[in-house]
């Protein structure tokens, strides 16, 4: 068959919402396409443990301390499930880490930001994961099968992520003065960058095209961010909280919220690696990954020694097995 | 240190249209490697319930059996999603070609007289 007739085939597969598997055949640009997408999302899963790791020793109580571990636990999950996924196209784990601590793979620019209150905790779980669940709840039927399940294990498990955050808030919003300035700060700090991770307008964003119609995405990054803002209008008025954003205001004739213009200086500043954090994550990574060289090393020594047949059950009649040991 | 990362959130901007500066030539960080140890590749099947088949549920790196099993538990059943877990390394996984798809599975498909359906009986037979 010449390569158009496998193109046609394989789009016609598209089509027909018949889910594309590791073996099938596809095109170059599809495999690199996903690759690059799910090794970039698996990363931003490992890198966003960073932020809230940040907070675990100093969380207000016992069952904050338990319900953010119980989700940076998650994350690493999610970044396994998603590594797995982008191997099964023919990266290796140890090129992508590679890829990461170089500098020359991506995650999202969101966990470029600091920490820097108990709020943000809160403020992380209802914005920037609830902005994530909205790509991700999309990713659940991406044409590429082994994304696709992955997604489906993630957001099951995403969901409690938000809804914690919006809690913690809501607590806070019901606090002393303090507790509601504080708040009330995180969600200042967050709002902009978290519209910001929907990726840039659809008239700048050159991939959207192929990638919808190899229904890799299904929704386009300002569908998505409109989406978005809607859902958070509606809700932050229950935290008796508001939105940084002065142009807010509800459109009858769109059916939806009109929001004011992002700053994209900033996005594309932080995307070029000059936000606030982004030295410190990497940095981060690269220690721990440097740290933990020797377990993976003593582990796979343990590994090796345990395949070799145990003297006490075993017993060479010459003695070779115990002398080789 | 002299380099720059480039960030972008889930793929969605392509290498050539970042905006950003390629990383700079001279940076000066060698590669890691797998950190000199490179761990095979297992699959996972979970059983959700007594009764139930171990059903496949993904994949994970695991120096050996016992660990992949202990993963499995840490990454697959933190929700009681299981009660039992099978592991196998993913090299011992043979799988039928998907080019041989419709040689393999067509032949079913004219022999309707297979399925239950296929004969019609009179209404007044009960229980069948």
């Amino acid at each position: 068959m010449p390569v158009q007739d496998f193109e046609e085939l394989f789009q016609y597969k598209i089509d027909q919402e018949t889910k594309i598997e590791p073996k099938d055949w596809m095109p170059d640009a599809y495999r690199k396409t996903n690759i690059r997408q799910i090794s970039q999302h698996a990363h931003s899963e490992i890198v966003g443990m960073l932020p809230e790791g940040n907070w675990i020793s100093r969380a207000p109580s016992l069952k904050r301390k338990a319900i953010l571990m119980a989700k940076v636990q998650d994350e690493a999950g999610h970044g396994l499930y998603l590594y797995c996924a982008a191997e099964t196209l023919g990266m290796s784990r140890e090129q992508m880490i590679d890829d990461l601590h170089s500098g020359k793979a991506k995650y999202s620019s969101i966990f470029n930001y600091p920490t820097l209150t108990w709020a943000d905790m809160g403020a992380i779980g209802w914005l920037v994961d609830g902005a994530a669940i909205l790509n991700q709840v999309m990713l659940c039927r991406t044409s590429y099968g082994p994304y696709a399940r992955a997604m489906v294990r993630i957001c099951k498990e995403e969901s409690f992520h938000q809804r914690q955050g919006f809690e913690s808030l809501l607590v806070l919003s019901k606090g002393t003065a303090e507790q509601k300035a504080m708040c009330q700060d995180a969600i200042n700090r967050w709002w902009w960058p978290s519209l910001m991770m929907f990726g840039p307008k659809d008239s700048e964003s050159t991939n959207s095209d192929q990638s919808m119609k190899w229904k890799i995405k299904r929704k386009t990054n300002d569908e998505l961010r409109q989406q978005f803002v809607d859902m958070a209008v509606e809700q932050v008025k229950l935290l008796g909280m508001t939105l940084p954003d002065p142009h807010l205001k509800w459109n009858a004739e769109r059916g939806h919220y009109d929001f004011g213009e992002i700053d994209w200086n900033e996005f594309w500043n932080v995307v070029k690696g000059n936000g606030p954090c982004n030295k410190q994550r990497l940095a981060a990574r690269r220690k721990a990954h440097e740290e933990g060289k020797w377990v993976r090393e003593a582990a796979a020594a343990h590994a090796e020694k345990r395949k070799k047949p145990h003297p006490d059950s075993y017993r060479d009649p010459k003695g070779g097995a115990l002398a080789a040991a | 240190m002299n380099f720059q990362i480039r960030c972008f959130y889930y793929g969605d901007i392509p290498d050539s249209n970042s905006g950003g500066d390629p990383i700079n030539a001279g940076s000066e960080i060698p590669p890691l490697g797998g950190g000199g140890a490179a761990w095979p590749l297992w699959e996972v099947f979970i059983r959700s319930k007594q009764g139930l088949d171990h059903k496949h549920v993904g994949s994970l790196k695991a120096a050996d059996a016992q660990m992949a099993i202990e993963n499995a538990r840490d990454v697959y059943t933190r929700r009681m999603e299981g009660v039992s877990i099978w592991v196998v390394e993913s090299k011992y996984i043979h799988a039928s070609n998907p080019d041989e798809a419709e040689s393999l599975y067509d032949p079913a498909n004219d022999k309707v007289y297979r399925h239950p359906t296929f004969y019609d009986l009179p209404d007044e037979v009960k229980h069948m």
